[in-house]
């Protein structure tokens, strides 16, 4: 729907364009940075009439203030309610005049607003959205029927089907401390308190270009970006020095926890296992690489492990995955899940499925799996290069939380350096089974699995 | 939505949703033009070539040849095949075929829907030999090993066991009966638990003997490639297919309109659905009727609908609006949701400002809005990647639409005129809707009251 999907970024290592081998060349990108402290990022693709601007705030829900969860996201949504130069709908109606599209998300560390448009109305967009950067607008008439829409939104998204509900909760067990517990929603109950005071409060103190990056792909010259930023994004003042970005922290985990959620639309039952890891930004050198390799050689495709043994050799399993997140600015988590065939339990699957995490544990991988795994992320780099739109999202997400444009391009090459060792050591690391948060989705009057 | 998961196979089979989009009607552009050509065997396809980046993409389908084809006895018969073509072929068993995929670096995926069977595959430009002659072997000799057929049969099975307690399930299969009556476009493309078990592997080799066929075959091919080498792959993957398809003709669906219909059950909202009578994309009237679309309720704040009903109240996140246009059945849907509470002001709302629309006319001004929106919204949509180029070329040639059709497409939109939108909307809003709700006491007033059955009809 238009306007703000929640960020959800599962895997975005492994949809990160870069160099997949040595005769392929990574794409072309040029950097710059404005005297107010905007960084602009510039990636030409000249095969279609296209190009996708981006606008990357550092700022997501795990920033908010006590008690206003929702509020990074609510002013997402506000920032389409138009400045005084552009009222509301002008953002809009141009993008739609052009034929072109325009969304926006908001996740825990970053908001993003984003279109895609023909090249030569680059500039007038770059003007639109470095108008709003300082100058929205936010008429107090408009509030209530935005939180309305917000209200509407968590119903749809999260509050009408279990599978939402669960993911909720479990984050909100994950984390004891991490703002990353607090959906990016918002809880009901706190949305229905957010204020136009709030939502402006949180623009004044995060909304400007020293705290801004933007991201261009598509049918441009570097050149003539970089002179279109000078004449719009370059009139907008630096706004005051942002003190470092530090949240609440976790303190250990040595607790295994349990949320079940019962639901008689749920007919057969589900599990997820979390656990807490570091990210590419906080684990120790090559720790994320490996757990990106771990998850690939877990469930990535039909010659992945989970699936071979689940699905093909015992055939239990109606499915059964594995995700690493290692996107994010704080720490990453690592994620089991899996739901039974109907004429399997649940039980049986857990057990399988632990059974081949500790197989792991104890006896390691190979390295011609590990191979498999590190080719075919190499290949998809490439063919992610096929959307100029998804080539801006994934480097504007990866250098808005702070990592540089070296980092995605060598990702290839680290991930070639992965050894079995490495494998096995981040899974005997991380994936104990003393701290993980389990989740049962349930169908009624059946006992939570031990 | 933005980066998205990769992608699990196998995952749990989704259901469709109920009535298909119109959001592929199709492409070109000057920098970007569809090509036309032959291959040495005789096979016509369209092509765009690209060697920016060494990806080749070729789209494909076999029209006529998806679910519609299913007998009353082995429905899910099109999409349990979609499932099993990478599954073994040729002397390659499931695990063999899977490990050549992998070493190969090609992806390939087919798909059943109600009309058509498509096929996609991507490959690095170097291994355009080897990913061709594993193409070849998929469509050509495909084995249904018993294995691999009951491990895919049980996979969608789950499926549907894990959706068969689901409220929006239920909806979804009454839905279909109750628009589309005895088509089999009202029949559920995955098949149902009773029909599955009985599909045997002499049903499938029967049915890919039948349907996979030069005649209704179309193609798309983009990237790293000229048009001879493009020439040569066609040749070696679909050269050796027979030449006419045995297809079973379906007729057009007689759509049922003024039918209320409700699934009660306690949710947080209240869904809505309405269908009104569509226009097939061939008759004179279908462009009057995709402008009148847009102006409701396209993918746009803008839309009428979504400024009563999101902007100015905040009833919904928004509302949607769609085009019908199976090959068989055509109606214009519009559909949202919002609490409970508010679903009858909700509704008011939308059948208030449909009236509006057809007695006073769109706003001259949002009308060419409108238009030169559809017009520009073509190439942007169309021509980002070369997945999305090649199931352009794929669609438009189902459609049996000229390979320039963008240059017509745009003066028969920039042709319609606020009388044409208005008559449409007196034409079409005259007739009473199917109105389906599903939520919290949605039986509520004049519904009929139903409570959801199990998944199998």
């Amino acid at each position: 729907m238009h306007r703000s999907a929640l960020g959800l970024f599962t895997s975005l290592m492994l949809a990160a364009p870069a160099l997949a081998q040595e005769e392929i060349p990574p794409p072309v990108i040029s950097e710059f940075t404005l005297d107010n402290g905007l960084q602009l990022v510039v990636m030409p693709d000249t095969r279609a009439p296209i190009v996708t601007h981006t606008v990357w705030y550092r700022v997501g829900a795990a920033d908010e203030p006590p008690g206003q969860s929702g509020v990074a996201h609510f002013l997402e949504h506000l920032m389409f309610r138009g400045t005084e130069t552009y009222p509301a709908g002008a953002l809009d109606r141009l993008v739609s005049e052009l034929g072109g599209n325009m969304n926006a998300f908001t996740s825990w560390d970053v908001t993003a607003y984003f279109e895609t448009i023909p090249p030569d109305a680059l500039g007038e967009i770059m003007a639109i959205e470095a108008d709003r950067m300082r100058n929205v607008a936010l008429p107090p008439e408009i509030i209530d029927a935005e939180r309305s829409v917000v209200m509407e939104e968590r119903r749809q998204v999260i509050e009408s089907n279990p599978d939402g509900i669960l993911a909720e909760e479990l984050a909100a067990t994950q984390f004891q401390n991490h703002p990353y517990g607090s959906p990016v929603i918002g809880w009901a109950h706190e949305i229905e308190e957010l204020s136009r005071d709030d939502a402006l409060s949180f623009y004044n103190q995060y909304y400007a270009p020293n705290n801004a990056l933007v991201v261009v792909a598509g049918d441009v010259e570097p050149e003539a970006v970089r002179a279109l930023a000078e004449q719009t994004y370059g009139a907008v003042p630096r706004g005051p020095d942002l003190p470092e970005r530090v949240r609440r922290q976790e303190p250990p985990q040595d607790t295994s926890r349990t949320v079940t959620l019962t639901d008689p639309r749920v007919a057969l039952p589900s599990f997820t296992r979390g656990w807490v890891v570091p990210s590419y930004r906080t684990g120790a050198a090559g720790e994320a690489e490996a757990l990106d390799v771990l998850a690939g050689l877990l469930s990535d495709g039909t010659r992945s492990i989970l699936y071979q043994k689940l699905v093909v050799e015992l055939g239990i399993a109606a499915q059964a995955n594995a995700s690493y997140d290692g996107a994010a600015f704080d720490m990453g988590t690592f994620t089991l899940s899996g739901a039974p065939r109907p004429d399997a339990t649940l039980e049986e699957l857990i057990a399988a499925i632990s059974a081949e995490i500790e197989d792991i544990i104890t006896n390691g991988v190979s390295q011609e799996d590990v191979d498999r795994v590190a080719d075919r992320f190499a290949r998809d780099t490439v063919f992610q290069r096929d959307d100029p739109t998804h080539l801006a999202m994934s480097y504007g997400l990866w250098l808005a939380n702070g990592g540089t444009i070296e980092g995605l391009n060598t990702w290839p090459d680290r991930i070639r350096a992965v050894t079995p060792q490495a494998v096995q050591d981040v899974a005997a690391r991380y994936l104990g089974a003393d701290n993980a948060v389990t989740g049962y989705l349930l169908p009624p009057a059946e006992e939570p699995a031990p | 939505m933005i980066v998205s998961p990769r992608p699990q196979r196998r995952a749990l089979t989704l259901l469709l949703a109920p009535l298909a989009l119109l959001a592929w009607i199709l492409p070109a552009n000057a920098q970007t033009e569809f090509v036309p050509i032959t291959s040495p065997g005789g096979i016509s396809a369209w092509m765009v070539e690209d060697h920016t980046i060494p990806i080749i993409t070729l789209g494909f389908a076999f029209k006529g040849a998806g679910a519609t084809q299913d007998p009353n006895d082995q429905l899910g018969r099109a999409n349990l095949m979609s499932t099993l073509l990478d599954e073994g072929a040729g002397d390659l068993d499931s695990e063999a075929f899977q490990t050549q995929l992998d070493e190969v670096g090609l992806e390939i995926q087919f798909s059943a829907d109600q009309d058509n069977f498509s096929g996609a595959a991507r490959m690095l430009s170097e291994a355009r030999e080897d990913g061709t002659e594993l193409l070849a072997l998929a469509v050509n000799e495909p084995r249904f090993d018993q294995p691999a057929v009951d491990r895919m049969r049980a996979q969608i099975m789950a499926g549907l066991v894990a959706q068969s307690q689901d409220p929006g399930y239920a909806a979804r299969l009454m839905w279909n009966e109750a628009l589309f009556g005895d088509h089999p476009y009202s029949r559920p493309v995955e098949g149902t638990v009773e029909t599955l078990p009985v599909i045997t592997i002499e049903n499938l080799r029967a049915f890919h003997n039948a349907v996979f066929a030069r005649e209704n075959l179309k193609i798309g091919i983009v990237g790293a490639i000229t048009p001879q080498e493009a020439g040569e792959m066609i040749d070696v993957v679909f050269g050796g297919l027979p030449q006419a398809p045995e297809l079973i003709p379906i007729p057009d669906a007689q759509l049922s309109f003024g039918q209320e219909l409700a699934v009660s059950y306690p949710l947080p909202q209240t869904t809505i659905n309405m269908a009104f009578p569509g226009i097939a994309q061939e008759d004179p009237e279908f462009f009057p009727a995709y402008v009148m679309t847009e102006l409701l309720a396209g993918g746009n704040l803008l839309s009428l609908l979504n400024v009563e009903v999101r902007e100015k109240r905040g009833l919904s996140y928004g509302v949607s609006g769609n085009m019908v246009d199976l090959a068989h059945a055509h109606a214009i849907t519009i559909g949202t949701s919002t609490s409970s509470d508010q679903a009858d002001e909700t509704i008011e709302v939308i059948k208030t400002t449909l009236a509006a629309l057809a007695e006073n006319g769109p706003d001259p001004v949002e009308l060419e809005r409108i238009q030169r929106y559809l017009i520009g919204a073509y190439p942007i949509n169309q021509l980002r990647s070369s997945v999305s180029i090649a199931r352009a070329m794929v669609g438009q040639q189902l459609r049996d639409l000229p390979v320039d059709y963008i240059t017509e497409r745009a003066g028969l939109i920039e042709a319609v005129t606020a009388a044409d939108v208005q008559a449409m909307a007196q034409q079409i809003f005259a007739t009473e809707p199917s109105l389906m709700l599903l939520g919290p006491e949605a039986d509520a007033d004049d519904l009929a009251a139903t409570t959801p059955e199990p998944a199998n009809p």
